[in-house]
């Protein structure tokens, strides 16, 4: 009976919040409409992630068959953007490593909101000894150039995508571990929260339905706006040879083969370069555009 | 500050445990040798690897205490020796980076702070924008190929130090450097030209060429400070993609082949370095405020 009593009235309480959630919406979703830029770099944005999709198709040849006679050709109509070491044609690799550039970005992109968010949630709402035992691991970890240890990580680890990504995550959850537990901290001592408890409604459901979603929109802000940082962390210790391992088709592992072909074969560190910059380059107006939107305080 | 170093540290020392991979016998098979079981303990016993982990750890730190990281698997030289050795080449290379992005950023920057929404400021916001946007590697991969190769005005790799080959590492870090440190200095300079005091400089019929310099540069310093003094910290750890670029000897350089050799003490040696040189460098920015704004002392008191 009691359970009930306390789930209707959570429930009502929710039901307020929703509303002032679909205000929100309203707003949000004019001034998407007036937002040009927003809508031009989203339309970039989705065009990346359809050719992510369907790489192994838009691709004109296989990423990771090459023959050997056809090694380091320059590029020609049969190979638009020239040949590598192993005859692989480089157009149909960068198209396939947008799919691995990708994939990987936006697993660790969610992996670390997620990982920071629980974190800093955690410390912001339930304060005490657990606040301050996470937040001075959450200090440690924000005061320390956080490549160097990840390049150490991804290193002793041994390179793979998945130990990339770990890697990455466990120097970049800090910031955001950070952002939510102060951003938590302003909406725990709202009066909305207050009724909630004094309602009995259990601790899981105030966090999961007053205090997430309100956090959301700056988590959401700030992970759109890191992922082209991410992506280039990404190619970076693919580079060094501590992320993906060949013959994966990655951007960074290409300029790292290519690297050792500057003098004949320039063509194999350029365009996967182009490919690396012209991505970055979108999701960073698109991230700027999106906090535009969600968050016209900063403008 | 000493709970990072221990906490980071341990991190590092949790990692080298955990790896897949044995470093005794990768120091063995590269002296390209037979190698009998006995001497594999013998070897693991003389590195002190068959030691309980939290042993080994205490050792390890017990021995950082007195100036003493342990020895090199790989180089069979004191850690201590390996790094200053490498960090003579970052530190020079850092020094030079810094002038450049000074030279670089800081007239752009204001440049484009004064003629704000002009002509200038978009040109100077393109390039900022391209720059943040291009991976610092491929900068240098392409500065390698054109000044390096085509037009053949620099060397293109160097196993020593010369004064050629440290512009284009050099240069190829403070374009990336730049492209942020401009947009700081524009937004500096902005909120500088808004305070009140221009405003009174400028009803005094001061030109516009006093009150930059003489009024507003002054007091922009302290935050470019900052700003500046963050990123130090960053050149002098984490430049190891740059370094590798033009196969610069830097302490970078080293610890990516030292991670391939599975060298772990010259690994842990080189993270607990970089935490303390990252936090010197953050303890002289904060001591300098008080330097350059002595109003800041007088608040302290």
């Amino acid at each position: 009976m009691a359970h009930t009593k306390t789930f209707s009235h959570g429930h009502g309480v929710s039901n307020v919040n929703m509303d002032i959630n679909m205000d929100v919406d309203s707003n949000l979703m004019s001034r998407i409409k007036a937002n040009k830029q927003f809508s031009i770099y989203s339309a970039l944005v989705v065009l990346i992630i359809l050719v992510a999709i369907f790489a192994p198709w838009l691709a004109p040849q296989d990423p990771l068959v090459g023959e050997m006679k056809n090694a380091l050709q320059t590029p020609s109509a049969e190979h638009l953007l020239g040949t590598d070491k192993m005859g692989r044609d480089t157009l149909s690799r960068i198209i396939c490593g947008t799919q691995t550039s990708l994939f990987m970005t936006i697993c660790l992109v969610v992996l670390v909101a997620v990982v920071g968010t629980f974190v800093g949630t955690m410390a912001g709402y339930f304060g005490g000894k657990i606040e301050m035992v996470l937040m001075r691991f959450t200090d440690m970890m924000l005061s320390f150039p956080g490549i160097v240890l990840a390049i150490a990580i991804a290193g002793i680890m041994g390179g793979s995508v998945i130990n990339t990504i770990l890697a990455l995550c466990v120097v970049s959850w800090a910031k955001y571990a950070r952002l939510v537990r102060s951003l938590v901290l302003k909406i725990r001592n709202q009066d909305f929260i207050t009724a909630a408890q004094l309602c009995g409604t259990s601790t899981k459901m105030i966090i999961w339905q007053h205090i997430l979603p309100n956090t959301l929109p700056m988590v959401v802000i700030t992970a759109a706006m890191d992922i082209g940082t991410m992506m280039m962390e990404i190619a970076g210790l693919s580079f060094l040879g501590f992320g993906a391992q060949p013959p994966t088709p990655e951007w960074g592992l290409m300029l790292n083969e290519g690297r050792q072909y500057i003098q004949t074969a320039p063509w194999l560190m350029v365009y996967p370069g182009m490919a690396i910059f012209i991505v970055v380059a979108i999701f960073n107006l698109w991230g700027d555009s999106l906090r535009d939107i969600l968050d016209p305080r900063q403008t | 500050m000493l709970g990072t170093l221990i906490g980071v540290s341990f991190l590092t020392f949790c990692l080298t445990w955990l790896a897949p991979g044995d470093p005794v016998s990768m120091l063995l098979e590269t002296a390209d040798t037979v190698v009998s079981a006995e001497l594999v303990e013998q070897t693991r016993h003389d590195l002190g690897l068959d030691q309980p982990f939290l042993v080994q750890y205490v050792n390890w730190a017990g021995g950082v205490l007195h100036g003493d990281m342990g020895m090199s698997y790989s180089a069979k030289k004191p850690v201590v020796d390996k790094l200053l050795e490498g960090f003579a080449g970052t530190l020079l290379l850092a020094v030079v980076t810094i002038i450049f992005v000074l030279i670089i950023s800081l007239p752009l920057g204001i440049w484009s702070a004064v003629k704000r929404n002009k002509l200038p400021d978009y040109i100077v916001r393109g390039l900022s924008f391209i720059g943040v946007s291009m991976p610092s590697f491929w900068i240098g991969l392409l500065l390698l190929y054109f000044f390096g190769l085509k037009l053949r005005l620099f060397p293109i790799a160097q196993s020593e130090v010369t004064a050629a080959g440290i512009v284009l590492p050099a240069l190829t870090l403070a374009i990336y450097m730049s492209s942020k440190y401009m947009r700081q200095v524009r937004t500096v300079i902005l909120e500088e030209l808004n305070h009140d005091y221009v405003v009174g400089a400028r009803a005094r019929g001061l030109s516009e060429t006093t009150i930059l310099w003489k009024h507003v540069l002054p007091n922009a310093i302290l935050p470019l400070i900052t700003l500046l003094g963050m990123s130090i910290g960053w050149l002098l750890g984490g430049v190891a993609v740059i370094e590798m670029v033009f196969s610069w000897p830097g302490i970078g350089n080293m610890a990516v082949r030292a991670i391939s050799m599975r060298d772990y003490p010259l690994i842990e040696g080189f993270v607990l370095w970089i935490a303390i040189v990252y936090m010197v460098i953050n303890l002289l920015v904060d001591m300098s405020y008080s330097w350059l704004d002595p109003r800041l002392k007088k608040e302290a008191r």
